[in-house]
């Protein structure tokens, strides 16, 4: 029986992880190893990514190598039932809170788009326009276009068509998803949902009847025109470390009613411009790199907002090297820059003092210009026409080819 | 080609919009345009043409004595304090295609303005006729904001009123309530440069021959200007980039190799790597090019699925 939380978060740890917040403790950094721990789920180690090397035979994702996805849930059990020949399926989603995505947004899609094609399995892409109506306060209609705007950029990650499913709850809620979605919630105590999402007498009870919502999209069975007869599919969840609680949830609820739990692997929080302890947030531009942003705006944002762990004078710098535990260029770079013997250089070379903070935020400018031309251009290719057929509930034939 | 005023006009009587015309002499201004048809018993407008700073375009129409502040108006749309500004003289022809001092909600026939978003100040539905100008400045008529509703929802346009002189608080908890309102795509305009052109040629005042030079560089553009304002049309026209055509797809690929290839070639890698050196750069375009390759490739599979999936879904089933 694992771990399951059952307090309200906020009474005991200084540290706050879930859906909706995330904060360090004193305003420092996250303890991983610590959440972890908490949450019950665990380290992806080395052999882990080695699995996958030979499992898929290609080089393992730049975030598996640099520990990007650090944690899971039964992903051995996934591995184990692929090498056996019996393939899985992945979900993933995006709650449309802002028309603005920046590069922390992308990161479990850019993963998702490398395990689809490395695994060669379907996919399923939930827009939660409900839920970010609820919590936001925004329209029902606002939130729906927002969710086809997201779907837009979503699309420009990368995803084959022939095997990607993307959905609107507004939109596909019903049916046989909506029976899950009973099934789930009679399994799943008011108090418990207290528990785990830290509700309060206060919250309206959209907000408590949402987590069925989120989870039922981990079962084959709420996706009749696509997995009909499968009812075996494992499912394995790409997402950020604070999606955990909704996850855990539908682990415990799983067996209740006769499906596979799904897997988990899950990814560090993408640290703001301004440092660790700094907030990521819609409404400071200059706390991310966003999708729209131009090269220049990024060399900009790159040069005076960036905070670095180099010495405030040169001297300083050669003698003692820079603090790479603060420093947000080699963080990025940690995330972006493919080369993994380039990046050791460089972190040898920026500890060592011997390379200054100029040269690796002009090489994480590159790198990131890079990225963003190209999600530009691929996002230039994206029609209202294209969004309507990857959400159109249609058949997807080869989606195991 | 924009739309013409007699076009316009004869299209208003095609739909049997009740309307008068005036002619007069070119008017810039709604002071000017009052000394001839101040007192026809219509209610004059202003229209302003903005811009925001993602390339999103709007035409406010209102009454003349109707109070505009820009930086509310930006609030409400969610464009933060100074996101909203006039747009520039050129991209007015290029957009709206129609002269300066002619804005009007007239000018979204054209399918250039596909893109631009239209406010219209709630005010008009209380005068009996309002004035716009007809697409040119030596005419203006007057009618009914419900003949301008149907012309409006003639070119497939939803018209919104709104009281353009609120000013509702927002906040954290309260959403731009006219959030609705921005464009979903941005207009995709051929490098205009963001500042005027003053402000380029070193602070000299801008002469008409700088903006004539500014004009015609652009003139070879608009075409595909046009094009890229496409992603969502007024009436659904289907989608017309090259992204599936054959040729293109595999000229961007062998260009792209080529360009490798020649980079890879030099002196230096020939002395190094001598008769292996077919294999070294062999395998350096698989390595650097492979992912790139694979997106384009997806891309391209994804719009050719997306024209057949259109193509299915409105293709008539055959009479029996």
């Amino acid at each position: 029986m694992e771990k399951v939380e059952d307090q309200n978060p906020q009474q005991e740890e200084d540290q706050v992880v879930n859906p909706w917040e995330v904060s360090a403790k004193d305003g420092g950094k996250i303890d991983y190893d610590k959440l972890i721990d908490k949450f019950g789920c665990q380290r992806l180690d080395q052999s882990f990514v080695d699995r996958v090397q030979r499992l898929t035979s290609r080089p393992p994702h730049v975030f598996l190598r640099r520990g990007v996805f650090f944690a899971h849930r039964d992903f051995n059990d996934i591995l184990d039932a692929y090498e056996r020949g019996q393939k899985f399926y992945l979900y993933t989603g995006r709650g449309p809170s802002s028309e603005a995505l920046h590069l922390g947004h992308l990161i479990p899609f850019m993963f998702t788009k490398y395990l689809q094609d490395a695994f060669k399995v379907p996919l399923v892409i939930q827009l939660t326009d409900d839920e970010k109506c609820m919590w936001k306060n925004l329209s029902v209609e606002e939130s729906q276009r927002l969710a086809r705007e997201n779907a837009k950029d979503i699309i420009a990650c990368g995803f084959d068509i022939s095997k990607t499913f993307i959905f609107s709850d507004f939109d596909y809620v019903g049916g046989a998803f909506y029976k899950n979605m009973v099934k789930v919630a009679k399994c799943v105590t008011y108090n418990k949902v207290v528990g785990i999402f830290g509700f309060t007498g206060e919250d309206h009870i959209g907000k408590v009847s949402f987590p069925p919502v989120q989870a039922v999209p981990s079962f084959p069975s709420s996706f009749p025109h696509l997995f009909s007869g499968k009812d075996d599919l494992r499912c394995l969840i790409p997402c950020a470390i604070d999606q955990d609680p909704y996850f855990r949830m539908t682990r415990d609820v799983a067996p209740r009613i006769g499906y596979h739990k799904p897997a988990l692997i899950e990814s560090l929080f993408f640290p703001a411009l301004q440092g660790e302890t700094g907030k990521m947030s819609a409404s400071d531009p200059n706390s991310a790199i966003y999708v729209t942003d131009s090269a220049k705006d990024i060399k900009y944002k790159v040069n005076k907002h960036a905070f670095t762990g180099g010495q405030e004078t040169i001297e300083k710098h050669r003698q003692y090297g820079a603090n790479l535990e603060v420093d947000i260029p080699i963080k990025y770079l940690n995330f972006f820059l493919e080369d993994d013997a380039e990046l050791e250089h460089i972190k040898k070379e920026y500890g060592a003092g011997c390379m200054l903070t100029g040269e690796v935020k002009k090489r994480l400018i590159e790198v990131l210009t890079e990225i963003v031309e190209r999600h530009r251009r691929a996002r230039a290719a994206v029609t209202d026409e294209m969004v309507d057929a990857f959400m159109a509930v249609r058949p997807l034939p080869n989606m195991f080819d | 080609m924009g739309y013409s005023k007699d076009q316009l006009l004869a299209r208003l009587k095609e739909l049997q919009i009740d309307f008068s015309q005036y002619e007069h002499p070119v008017v810039l201004t709604v002071e000017a345009q009052a000394k001839y048809v101040g007192n026809v018993g219509g209610a004059l407008s202003k229209n302003l043409f903005l811009k925001d700073k993602k390339h999103r375009y709007y035409v406010v129409s209102a009454l003349a004595d109707t109070k505009v502040d820009m930086k509310v108006l930006s609030q409400r749309l969610g464009l933060g304090k100074g996101g909203l500004r006039m747009a520039p003289e050129e991209v007015l022809g290029e957009i709206l295609k129609v002269p300066l001092g002619c804005v009007t909600p007239f000018a979204l026939v054209n399918e250039s303005a596909s893109h631009v978003s239209l406010l219209l100040d709630k005010g008009f539905k209380t005068q009996e006729r309002c004035i716009f100008h007809p697409l040119s400045n030596d005419m203006s008529i007057s009618l009914n904001a419900f003949g301008l509703d149907k012309f409006l929802k003639s070119i497939g346009r939803d018209p919104t009123y709104i009281d353009l002189e609120a000013n509702p608080p927002v906040g954290k908890d309260q959403p731009p309530d006219l959030a609705s309102l921005v464009p979903l795509g941005s207009t995709v305009l051929p490098d205009l440069p963001e500042k005027t052109p003053s402000q380029d040629s070193s602070g000299n005042h801008p002469s008409a021959g700088n903006n004539s030079t500014a004009v015609t560089a652009k003139a070879d553009k608009p075409s595909s200007a046009v094009q890229n304002v496409k992603e969502k049309s007024v009436n659904g026209v289907r989608p017309s980039i090259p992204s599936t055509d054959a040729g293109k797809f595999v000229e961007e690929l062998l260009d792209r190799t080529s360009t490798l290839l020649l980079s890879e070639i030099s002196e230096d890698s020939i002395k190094r790597h001598g008769g292996q050196l077919g294999a070294e750069v062999a395998n350096n375009i698989r390595k650097c090019l492979r992912e790139d390759l694979k997106n384009l490739a997806t891309i391209v599979k994804n719009t050719a699925y997306t024209e057949g999936f259109y193509a299915g879904t409105h293709y008539q089933p055959k009479r029996l």
